[in-house]
């Protein structure tokens, strides 16, 4: 690719920007921005004690979104919980994508027995639900974040695989990969420089569902008391232990649940405008 | 092949899916070998103790033989001892299970029918302004977790307009009156997270049946576009919005779980919480097994009513 088509591309990219798209980038650059700098911006630590009060309401003794449980600086938890839930969500999501697409690739490209095997075993774990298996897993390990990360990352991975397989057996039936073939080339080289440019919008479209995914996961596992432990929270376990705040009448509970969902929608309506534009779909998945 | 050799063959998947699951739920729980015991007598483990407790639950036996005494007890209705208090189980569950079916049985007449409306209301004029809404309400819908919902619904009907309960643990003889309170704020969480999923997906279905050519001649014939969607396009996607349905029903499986922990509703999602959290590896295992049940459950019968509706399967040439 010369210089001129990807600089017209990116052109293209940017004339194409709705004002709903912008506003979701924009959301997301500060998402970004807050959970690698959190503990810079934070005006507190996360785990100081600044009030005497538990569940000040937003703008007391000048704390932005006011106290949690224990009298801490809410908007800096929120920070840095922000920090742990985007940090293991694009682990999971990273993971998950490379195993599943990997293994996807590999059971269109070698076909038969390989590709038969592969996806009962995907269908046998896709047959169970995933927050069963996550829950079984936390019972028997206890929970951990990279155990937490690995089980998502799994359960993922399964679904990532069932995408890049139907988009891998689309290409795989094309001219240029016969030729590829004949021409001598490797398996490995077929997938990297056939398959994975070609199947390359829908899966990106797949990767920022498979984030959202992760963040509602990790979340709902936190949000019931199995994912990330104290003294550490992510967005999810500040919604757990704040609760009782609702009583109060504060939004303790409430911000971390909007910064979620701040970020789970921002990413959901960049994959819909992305997929759009790019006129890209992903294969059904029901 | 014809249409009871189809159905036969799916039970038969669906049977040996049962079978796999529980394999998974066994080994995923007797990862760490021992842990039983030791989770048993807690802190105080001595060796000898630990060697009583083991040989006395049989667990010095090799894994496979563990396994299908643990699947014959299971089929039998033995679903064992809690380790957190020592009661039966299945007891445990029993006095549960009609809360989480009442909730969830609640929910699904709600949402499916409305879901199904918003849908095809949806896919009448794909584009247009009411399909827009729809589209971007369920998509927002999607994207944010159950919790928040119920989050929001507690501010404002309980704690702001001091309607509804914000708890609603059920312990059995209350009134009609009290329950249908203390179920209203789930149901509704309930209700809007699979809602906007099944709307998302009724309309895609029904889009794809609008896309195909008999369609496409039935306008060009001039058929009015009410009986179109009523008359030609329903009963053809049929099939795939009975499999939304039944996707859906299983949606609400790890729906359960987090509105039960939520509003402290004494069923079933909030017992395997309590489970898991206390480490109690026989209930956890148990109700894994139900739930799975049920979703591979609701899975086989959408295929098998698929089959049923499909007429190229019914009359075969």
């Amino acid at each position: 690719m010369t210089t001129e088509t990807k600089k017209s591309a990116i052109l293209d990219l940017y004339e194409d920007l709705t004002p709903t798209a912008i506003l979701c980038i924009f959301c997301l650059v500060a998402i970004v921005f807050v959970s690698v700098f959190a503990p810079f911006i934070a005006p507190f630590d996360e785990a100081e004690i600044i009030s005497d009060e538990s569940f000040l309401s937003a703008g007391d003794e000048s704390l932005i979104l006011g106290s949690d449980y224990l009298g801490r600086d809410m908007l800096s938890r929120i920070f840095y919980g922000t920090r742990v839930t985007v940090y293991i969500s694009v682990t999971i999501a990273t993971l998950a994508f490379f195993v599943g697409s990997m293994f996807g690739f590999l059971a269109a490209t070698l076909g038969g027995i390989y590709d038969a095997t592969l996806s009962r075993v995907v269908d046998a774990l896709i047959a169970f639900p995933s927050i069963m298996l996550a829950m079984i897993l936390v019972t028997a390990l206890g929970p951990s974040i990279p155990v937490l990360i690995i089980t998502i990352a799994f359960i993922d991975s399964t679904r990532v695989y069932r995408v890049a397989r139907a988009l891998a057996m689309d290409i795989i039936v094309q001219d240029y990969i016969e030729v590829a073939k004949v021409r001598g080339e490797g398996y490995g080289w077929i997938m990297w420089h056939e398959i994975l440019p070609n199947a390359f919008a829908p899966l990106a479209a797949e990767f920022g569902i498979r984030f959202t995914y992760a963040i509602l996961f990790i979340s709902a596992l936190s949000f019931l008391g199995l994912g990330v432990q104290p003294p550490h929270a992510d967005l999810g376990a500040l919604v757990r232990e704040n609760m009782q705040g609702l009583l109060y009448g504060t939004g303790a509970p409430i911000y971390p649940a909007l910064c979620i969902a701040m970020i789970t929608i921002s990413v959901n309506l960049i994959v819909d405008w992305f997929l759009k534009r790019s006129d890209a779909s992903l294969p059904d998945e029901f | 092949m014809n249409i009871t050799h189809l159905i036969l063959r799916r039970l038969g998947i669906g049977v040996a899916t049962v079978f796999i699951v529980s394999l998974l739920v066994f080994v995923g729980t007797e990862i760490l070998p021992g842990d039983i015991a030791h989770a048993i007598l807690g802190q105080g483990a001595t060796p000898e103790l630990v060697a009583n407790i083991r040989a006395r639950l049989g667990l010095d036996d090799p894994a496979h033989i563990r396994y299908f005494r643990w699947l014959g007890n299971l089929i039998t209705g033995d679903l064992g001892t809690s380790l957190a208090n020592g009661g039966s189980i299945a007891d445990d569950i029993r006095e549960r299970a009609g809360n989480t079916f009442m909730l969830s049985g609640i929910t699904a007449l709600i949402a499916v029918p409305l879901s199904l409306l918003l849908g095809l209301i949806a896919s009448t004029r794909p584009g247009g302004i009411v399909d827009r809404i729809i589209s971007s309400t369920t998509l927002a819908l999607i994207s944010v977790p159950d919790f928040l919902i119920a989050v929001l619904l507690v501010m404002f009907f309980s704690v702001y307009m001091g309607w509804l309960p914000s708890i609603s643990s059920l312990r059995g003889g209350e009134d009609i009156f009290k329950i249908v309170r203390a179920l209203t704020l789930p149901v509704i969480t309930l209700v809007f997270t699979v809602l906007a999923h099944m709307t998302r997906m009724t309309r895609t279905a029904v889009l794809n049946v609008l896309a195909s050519p008999a369609i496409e001649m039935a306008f060009l014939k001039g058929v009015p576009k009410w009986r179109i969607i009523l008359l030609h396009a329903l009963p053809n996607a049929i099939a795939p919005i009975i499999n939304v349905i039944a996707l859906n029903l299983a949606y609400l499986i790890s729906g359960i779980v987090v509105i039960e922990t939520m509003f402290n509703y004494t069923g079933l999602g909030r017992l395997m919480v309590q489970g898991v959290i206390t480490r109690d590896i026989p209930l956890v295992q148990a109700c894994a097994m139900i739930f799975c049940s049920i979703y591979i459950l609701l899975n086989m019968s959408a295929d098998i009513i698929s089959i049923v509706a499909n007429p190229r399967i019914r009359h075969p040439k």
